[in-house]
């Protein structure tokens, strides 16, 4: 447990650029800065729409995460920083964005950004490595009602974790396993992932397999964000984000669980917060044009 | 008559037989998966202890979360009943429990009759109970005896943040790494539950006076940290895991 | 916008809804919380608007207690200090 390991979502750094625009086009160049816990993501716009974007592994300093990313999307395109008018940055509790024009909060920027890329989207259900949020919002992907799970593994990535080591079953694989088994077992009670470890051993020893288990555990666990995401109440369309939304396990009793199914969101549900941050730059920078212009 | 009080807990199982009002054998034994098994186990070294039999105990009450897997039992009580029931008997002055357990911590007022008049409960996470401290041995690699007296070392306040003990598992593990002092982690840890005890207590208002039993009282790390947080002096038993058997005794003995 | 802070574990779900709408950022409940929980600032619309203080976001169950003393009455200085009934506790 004490070495540090590789986030097992199978995601690649990578940056994108659409070619087919000249930024020297454009008027109003704003980017997004979003660094979470586990990644940093950066996205410029240019005139609202779409130029680059890039997605690396957040290292030890946010600053240096911040740089990074944001030259992800700069890298041979000759634009430097001062070519963007305003940049704002955003991510998982103090983060530190030293080039920002100003900060604007994750839940608003993941809302926003998760709107921008499918206008239909109203609620968002983000599960994170070590964090689950719910977010309602409306139709230009302002925040009507959030809630965030932040305290407790129970329901986050980290709790998954646990248990792929505990049964030693690679994390990428637990979903498919998962929905793989003929019986059911009941759900693992207890919510806590440390009492859930102790009820996991249980179920061996009376006889279910690894792939019964890990559908007891998964099924706890799309019950366990079920019920937070239905304090907030669930509206069409509906969008999962996150890394456990690549864990089909999950994912399906979720969706079963509510009778709603998850839609997509393109090019990448990871870029919600960044591109969200850019196009709060846009607004901010449309203000401040008509501040300076009036 | 010989009554039995059997405490099923999470970890271990506690058995105290009386004869009239004393004591004449107890057992405490890990408990295992099997509840019911470990149960029998507890209760055949109890009645080794005393020289005695199955037969020639009358009544058995059984507490503790696995209580309704006792089969031999033939009365249960909950946990607050029997704590309160023991503390009474053992400290017929005390108005305050605390008790803290491997999976649930309590604290409860009683009228110095053995009646409880209020309570307030820590359960299922395990971040307010004393499980916490058996994770977080683990995570600084040493034994759980240990954790105490190796606290006591320390005079610093580090800040930690230990909301889950599955965040507080790889914040230990960051902390080793960053040279960290092990004495310092182990009073941050213990300093975590005793705020969390702390507050819990005071939702059922603290009257002197003050007892702290369960298991993890004989823990002088998390005894000493409770004193600073709480601000009162408060009794320790000898033996303070096995006051809720002692309580189910009592309540064995005197059932008609 | 229904702003929920809290946190819900094992042992239950323990949120504080501060609804925005209702929030004149009067601050009352700044200076009535006996543990200065809350804080008035600029949300993300520039408007000012109640929060909770980060850091003690997910440990309210426990900074809240000696608000919700298990008998007795327990009027919440928050709740009831705020005139527009912009607070409110789900435990
Ligand atoms: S319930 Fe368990 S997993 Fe959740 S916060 Fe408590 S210790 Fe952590
Ligand atoms: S219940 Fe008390 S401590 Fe909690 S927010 Fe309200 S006033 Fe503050």
């Amino acid at each position: 447990m004490a070495e540090q390991k590789p986030e097992f979502w199978r995601w690649h750094e990578y940056t994108w650029r659409d070619e087919g625009k000249n930024w020297k086009d454009y008027e109003m160049i704003t980017a997004g800065v979003d660094i979470g816990s586990v990644s940093s993501k950066a996205a410029v716009m240019v005139d609202g729409e779409l130029y680059s974007y890039s997605l690396y592994r957040t290292g030890s300093s946010s600053p240096d995460s911040a740089h990074k990313a944001m030259q992800g999307c700069l890298e041979g395109t000759g634009m430097t920083i001062d070519d963007i008018k305003f940049i704002v940055g955003t991510g998982y509790g103090r983060v530190n964005v030293p080039f920002a024009h100003k900060t604007v909060t994750e839940i608003a920027c993941h809302a926003r950004g998760a709107n921008s890329m499918n206008a239909g989207v109203r609620t968002i259900l983000d599960m994170g490595g070590q964090d689950c949020k719910a977010i309602l919002c409306d139709e230009r992907g302002k925040v009507q009602q959030f809630l965030m799970n932040d305290k407790c593994a129970a329901g986050t990535g980290r709790g998954m974790e646990v248990v792929s080591d505990l049964l030693s079953v690679p994390i990428g694989d637990i979903g498919p396993l998962s929905l793989g088994v003929n019986r059911e077992p009941p759900p693992v009670s207890s919510t806590c992932v440390v009492f859930a470890k102790t009820e996991a051993v249980g179920l061996l020893r009376e006889g279910f397999d690894v792939a019964e288990v890990l559908a007891a555990y998964c099924a706890a666990m799309a019950h366990r964000v079920v019920t937070l995401i239905q304090r907030v109440g669930v509206q069409k369309e509906f969008a999962i984000t996150g890394g456990i939304s690549k864990n089909s396990g999950v994912v399906k009793r979720i969706e079963k669980e509510l009778g709603v199914e998850a839609v997509e969101i393109a090019p990448d549900a990871q870029l919600a917060g960044a591109i969200g941050a850019a196009n709060f730059a846009k607004d901010l920078l449309a203000k401040q044009m008509a501040r300076a212009g009036g | 008559m010989v009554a039995a009080g059997i405490d099923v807990g999470a970890e271990t199982v506690k058995v105290v037989l009386l004869n009239g009002e004393k004591v004449v054998g107890s057992s405490i034994v890990r408990g295992g998966l099997d509840r019911s098994k470990s149960a029998d186990e507890a209760m055949d070294e109890a009645l080794k202890s005393a020289g005695l039999s199955r037969g020639d105990v009358e009544r058995t009450v059984a507490t503790g979360i696995g209580r309704k897997e006792v089969e031999f039992a033939t009365a249960v009580a909950t946990e607050i009943a029997a704590d309160a029931r023991g503390v009474t008997v053992l400290f017929p002055s005390v108005r305050t429990i605390i008790d803290v357990g491997a999976e649930e911590a309590r604290g409860i007022k009683t009228d110095g009759t053995g009646q409880v008049t209020d309570f307030a409960k820590n359960e299922k996470c395990a971040a307010g109970v004393g499980s916490f401290v058996g994770s977080m041995a683990r995570a600084l690699e040493i034994q759980l005896e240990d954790m105490g007296p190796l606290s006591l070392e320390s005079d610093k306040e580090i800040p930690m943040n230990v909301t889950c003990v599955v965040f507080a598992e790889s914040e230990v593990v960051s902390l080793i790494h960053a040279k960290v002092p092990k004495p310092d982690i182990a009073r941050a840890i213990h300093g975590a539950i005793a705020t969390r005890t702390t507050s819990m207590v005071r939702r059922v208002g603290i009257e002197k006076e003050v007892v702290f039993i369960g298991g993890v009282a004989k823990n002088p790390g998390v005894v000493e940290s409770l004193k600073r947080h709480l601000g009162v002096d408060f009794l320790i038993p000898e033996e303070p895991q096995m006051v809720g058997a002692i309580g189910a005794a009592m309540i064995a003995a005197t059932a008609n | 916008m229904l702003a929920n802070y809290g946190y819900s574990d094992g042992s239950g779900t323990y949120y504080i809804t501060l609804d925005t709408d209702k929030c004149n950022g009067c601050g009352d409940c700044v200076t009535a919380c006996p543990q200065q929980m809350f804080l008035v600032e600029p949300d993300d619309y520039d408007d000012d608007k109640v929060v909770i203080k980060e850091a003690m976001r997910k440990d309210v169950k426990y900074l809240c207690a000696p608000c919700k003393p298990t008998a007795g009455p327990r009027e919440l200085p928050c709740e009831a200090t705020c005139a527009p009934g912009a607070i409110v506790h789900s435990w």
